[in-house]
């Protein structure tokens, strides 16, 4: 409680000092203010305004305002929900990361994120392989007679909220988790000397310790689950529709452009709202992270523990690597029986499907192998991390000990995560297709699309790693002689190191996983993975869709050798 | 333990260092790698705005651009909707010189916005009035397919039942739960097969279909990737439903792009009178564009015999130039049907969206 009250007066003389010298904080905001302004604000107002305008012309009766709100509170409640079953799965799992060493645990931990990557069409296949109608799930309750007719699964609204435990999780177990291994043990373990029941000191320790965390956390997963858009649509069916959907059908096939800036507008006030709210009851939870540097993970040592730390990291494969395992399974399986032998199901093995991605039968002026597409990716996914970080953590490092100005600024500065990137796409179009900012056809556009996404992850991910920094650290340092600059990098960076190798995973999965307007914007001839698996799947034959599992699976092991890459710097700790 | 903070400062700095060196990695390699996919430009391109099936040869590309002596740049910007609304959004500073993919569904619109400019392409003559919808000339008619229903065929004669003969056979209790079709509000095959209802049992009529089609359990899904590859038990993701809307031409494709090879394609398509829809796929000239006589060169390529030949391999469309050849899986397993349902553009214009909300009430309600 100590280093508490140290930080929060430490804090305040920090902040008197920098009040001082308000220019420098004015620069530390340009690159982040500016680049937002131009490539977020610029768009968005353009088809707002396009939006109103016409409008303006065809009337307002005809906005379609009740069907906006229905649309509103589903999309807030699948959120909900979705958000709390997330923390709910991924509360434990962030635990056992931090916690505890384990055989797996660094594979598990890099596969964590590659369901954030994957394509919503491969996304439904698993699911539809494991939990289908004629999945493995309902054959064996079949089987074993437990159930007569198969559980209906697709097109429920269970399908949604598990896909999105199953795409959201690694936020969690990521900014929760890394938050719990640098928590001091000895903290809890005082508590329980002093006679806490291990309950108690969790409530009363452990957890408002992780407060401001578990709350950026929960801000992201909110946001990610908000405007969700591929999973509503193919695993929800079309029985059900989000905001985003809605745009989605307003705006591209039915060029309604009121409707949808209504939906946008709609959209926007709900994200701001969410991120005003977040940030309050973070800062207030805001509070000393304990000794810095600390590594607390350690072996299972008795048999109840090893069986617990067993048991939920079972759990965890079963979740992450099933839905997985059968794009990657068919991708090697020849299911498609020799002609006349349909009963007999042939299960062939073959790499056959991999061979052919490097093949160009059709000669197509498009072809690009798998190791062009991958490339491709890698380096929209590198450009994304550096410029997510670049303006990242100078935002980060303001916001953490933010004055009111600050303050004002972040929800503005979060919102592109929760705005339809549908309406952004289209924006975009309309801003940088002419002159003074002809770019639309430029590879850059592509990383910036993607770092508008990235920033807030960085932001959130580092914000409360700068806000644990001991200010005795810097004070320290300066009373050394080092300047302001020699600091930053000899005492900020190093101890929020972590968390920014944490941060640039997700940039480079957010990339990978091409998310945002990129989708949107018109592209030239640069097709990474996720477009050569949809080009793959949209066109029938056994052969393409073998091909379109082959992409995805070295899609999977590219994204996790990537992140694995990353975090290996955290591991030399 | 005044020396503490110190040796914290050392330890840390060589962390620091150690960061600042992958920057500067990371960002050398950035520098380097990204003009470089930047391709060097000859001194004159020509730009086709289409959506993301467009696909075609390299060397018919080529031929064309030597022929030319000019660089095809080819922007994908989504599906067929999609690719037009970006068209119509953007019309005031065109992307693209030439544009290629609006289809009957959606040429009223493209007209009624004006994107087009005319080009009587003396190559436009030979081609069968049928697909000639514009009468200006600014939408000059490419390919054609037709949406109709596939069905598996070895599950259907292994239950020893009949195929469906026209459409309402699709409401009979013998083909209850059968049927995937798509959304027509996110897929064009989804839209293509509600038109062909409404040709088929008229506007006042096409409801009742659905209201019996929806009593017969059909389901319902978001896109084409989706019925196709999840739902329909002949693809190759084995799903629970026999038959699915998708193409004349995707029996062909079942058949080229079989794994193991086959001498018959595992699928068929329902080709009765009225039972499919006929999509007639557009080009034509961007209006504004600086580069009039190169679009002129590019729209003629897009009818000229090289790329009307390698439409159906690429595409899984048919050409509209009688000239040009049909590969021999098209003439096999792709049959067209003889009378397709057909609607004027002009109608599915002034009536879609009353339409298709008919068809959510029910469908979706």
């Amino acid at each position: 409680m100590e280093g508490n009250h140290v930080a929060v007066t430490g804090g305040k003389t920090l902040r008197g000092r920098l009040s001082r010298v308000p220019v420098k904080r004015l620069l530390l905001w340009m690159p982040a203010v500016l680049f937002i302004g131009v490539f977020f604000y610029t768009p968005l107002a353009a088809i707002l305004r396009t939006g109103i305008d016409a409008a303006r012309e065809s009337g307002w009766e005809s906005l379609p305002i009740r069907r906006a709100i229905d649309v509103l509170g589903f999309t807030v409640l699948q959120a909900a929900l979705s958000t709390v079953l997330t923390l709910i799965v991924g509360l434990p799992g962030a635990y056992l990361f931090a916690r505890f060493d384990f055989p797996i645990k660094r594979i598990l931990r890099a596969f964590t994120l590659v369901p954030f990557i994957l394509p919503t069409v491969v996304v439904a296949a698993g699911f539809e392989a494991l939990l289908g109608s004629r999945g493995w799930v309902n054959l064996a309750l079949m089987q074993s007679g437990l159930i007569e007719a198969p559980i209906q699964f697709l097109h429920t609204l269970g399908a949604i909220l598990l896909a999105h435990v199953f795409y959201n999780t690694s936020i969690v177990l990521r900014l929760v988790g890394n938050a719990w291994e640098r928590l001091d043990p000895r903290l809890t373990a005082a508590a329980r000397v002093l006679g806490a029941g291990p309950w108690q000191a969790f409530t009363r320790i452990t957890f408002p310790l992780l407060m401001p965390h578990l709350l950026a956390a929960a801000a992201l997963v909110f946001l990610f689950d908000f405007t969700s858009f591929g999973v509503v649509l193919i695993l929800g069916g079309p029985a059900f529709s989000t905001i985003e959907v809605e745009i989605y059908i307003q705006a591209l096939q039915a060029l309604n452009l009121p409707a949808a800036a209504l939906l946008s507008i709609l959209q926007i006030a709900c994200t701001l709202t969410l991120i005003v709210i977040s940030s309050r009851l973070s800062e207030r939870a805001q509070a000393g992270s304990g000794r810095v540097g600390f590594r607390a993970a350690r072996k299972p040592g008795s048999i109840a523990e090893k069986t617990a730390v067993g048991v939920l990291a079972l759990m965890l494969c079963l979740l992450f690597f099933l839905p997985l395992a059968a794009p990657a399974a068919r991708s090697f399986l020849r299911t498609d029986p020799a002609q006349g032998a349909r009963s007999a199901v042939e299960t062939g093995w073959t790499l056959d499907y991999y061979r052919e991605l490097f093949h160009n039968r059709r000669g197509s002026a498009f072809f690009a192998t798998p190791v062009e597409m991958a490339g491709n990716s890698l380096m929209a996914a590198a450009a994304t991390a550096v410029l997510a970080l670049l303006l990242g953590i100078p935002a980060a490092a303001l916001l953490a000990r933010p004055n009111r100005f600050d303050r004002f600024l972040e929800p503005f500065l979060l919102l592109p995560l929760g705005t339809s990137a549908v309406s952004l796409g289209l924006g975009m179009l309309l801003v940088f297709s002419r002159p003074p900012a002809d770019w639309i056809r430029s590879p850059w556009m592509i990383p910036a699309a993607h770092s508008l996404v990235a920033f807030p992850f960085v932001v959130r991910g580092l914000k409360p790693a700068f806000a644990g920094i001991p200010v005795r650290l810097r004070e320290a340092a300066a009373v050394l002689g080092a300047d302001p600059w020699r600091i930053r990098w000899t005492v900020d960076i190093p101890i929020v190191r972590r968390a920014i190798l944490s941060s640039s995973a997700f940039a480079f999965a957010i990339s990978l996983g091409e998310f945002g307007a990129t989708s949107i914007i018109v592209r030239p001839d640069f097709p990474t993975m996720p477009v050569g698996i949809y080009r793959l799947l949209s066109q029938p034959g056994g052969l393409n869709y073998g091909q379109a599992m082959a992409m995805t699976t070295l899609l999977m092991l590219f994204c996790a050798g990537v992140v694995l890459a990353i975090e290996q710097e955290k591991a030399q700790t | 333990m005044h020396t503490y903070p110190n040796r914290r400062l050392i330890r840390e700095s060589a962390h620091a260092a150690r960061i600042r060196s992958i920057f500067g990695t990371v960002s050398v390699l950035l520098v380097l790698l990204l003009p470089a996919c930047q391709k060097a430009n000859p001194e004159r391109t020509i730009t086709l705005m289409t959506h993301d099936s467009f696909a075609v040869s390299e060397s018919v590309l080529q031929q064309f651009e030597q022929a030319a002596g000019a660089k095809v740049i080819v922007l994908e910007s989504g599906d067929t909707g999609a690719a037009l609304n970006k068209a119509i959004l953007t019309k005031a500073a065109p992307l693209a010189d030439v544009f290629y993919g609006v289809d009957n569904t959606f040429l009223s619109r493209a007209l009624e916005e004006g994107i087009f400019e005319p080009y009587s392409s003396p190559l436009a003559e030979s081609i069968s009035a049928d697909f000639r919808l514009d009468p200006e000339n600014r939408a000059l008619p490419v390919d054609f397919g037709d949406v109709c229903i596939n069905y598996d065929r070895e599950w259907f004669s292994s239950q020893m039942l009949a195929v469906p003969q026209a459409l309402e056979d699709l409401t009979l209790p013998e083909y209850e739960g059968l049927l995937a079709v798509e959304n027509p509000y996110t897929s064009s095959p989804g839209l293509a097969f509600l038109l062909a209802t409404v040709a088929h049992f008229g506007p006042e009529g096409f409801a009742d279909f659905w209201k019996s089609l929806k009593a017969n359990r059909a389901a319902v899904v978001d896109g084409w990737e989706t019925a196709y590859y999840t739902n329909f038990s002949a693809s190759s993701g084995k799903g629970p439903q026999p038959m699915v809307v998708s193409y004349a031409s995707s029996p062909a494709f079942e058949f080229i792009y079989a794994d193991p090879p086959r001498d018959e394609p595992p699928t068929a398509s329902l080709t009765g009178p009225g039972m499919c829809f006929r999509q007639i796929e557009f080009a034509g000239i961007l209006a504004g564009t600086p580069n009039r006589a190169l679009a002129e060169k590019l729209v003629d390529f897009l009818l000229s015999v090289p790329f009307q030949e390698d439409i159906p391999l690429q595409m899984a469309v048919y050409p509209v130039n009688p000239q040009a050849a049909l590969p021999e899986a098209f003439l096999r397993f792709a049959p067209l049907p003889e009378t397709p349902a057909v609607l004027a553009p002009d109608e599915i214009r002034a009536h879609r969206e009353e339409w298709m909300e008919a068809w959510k009430e029910i469908m979706l309600p």
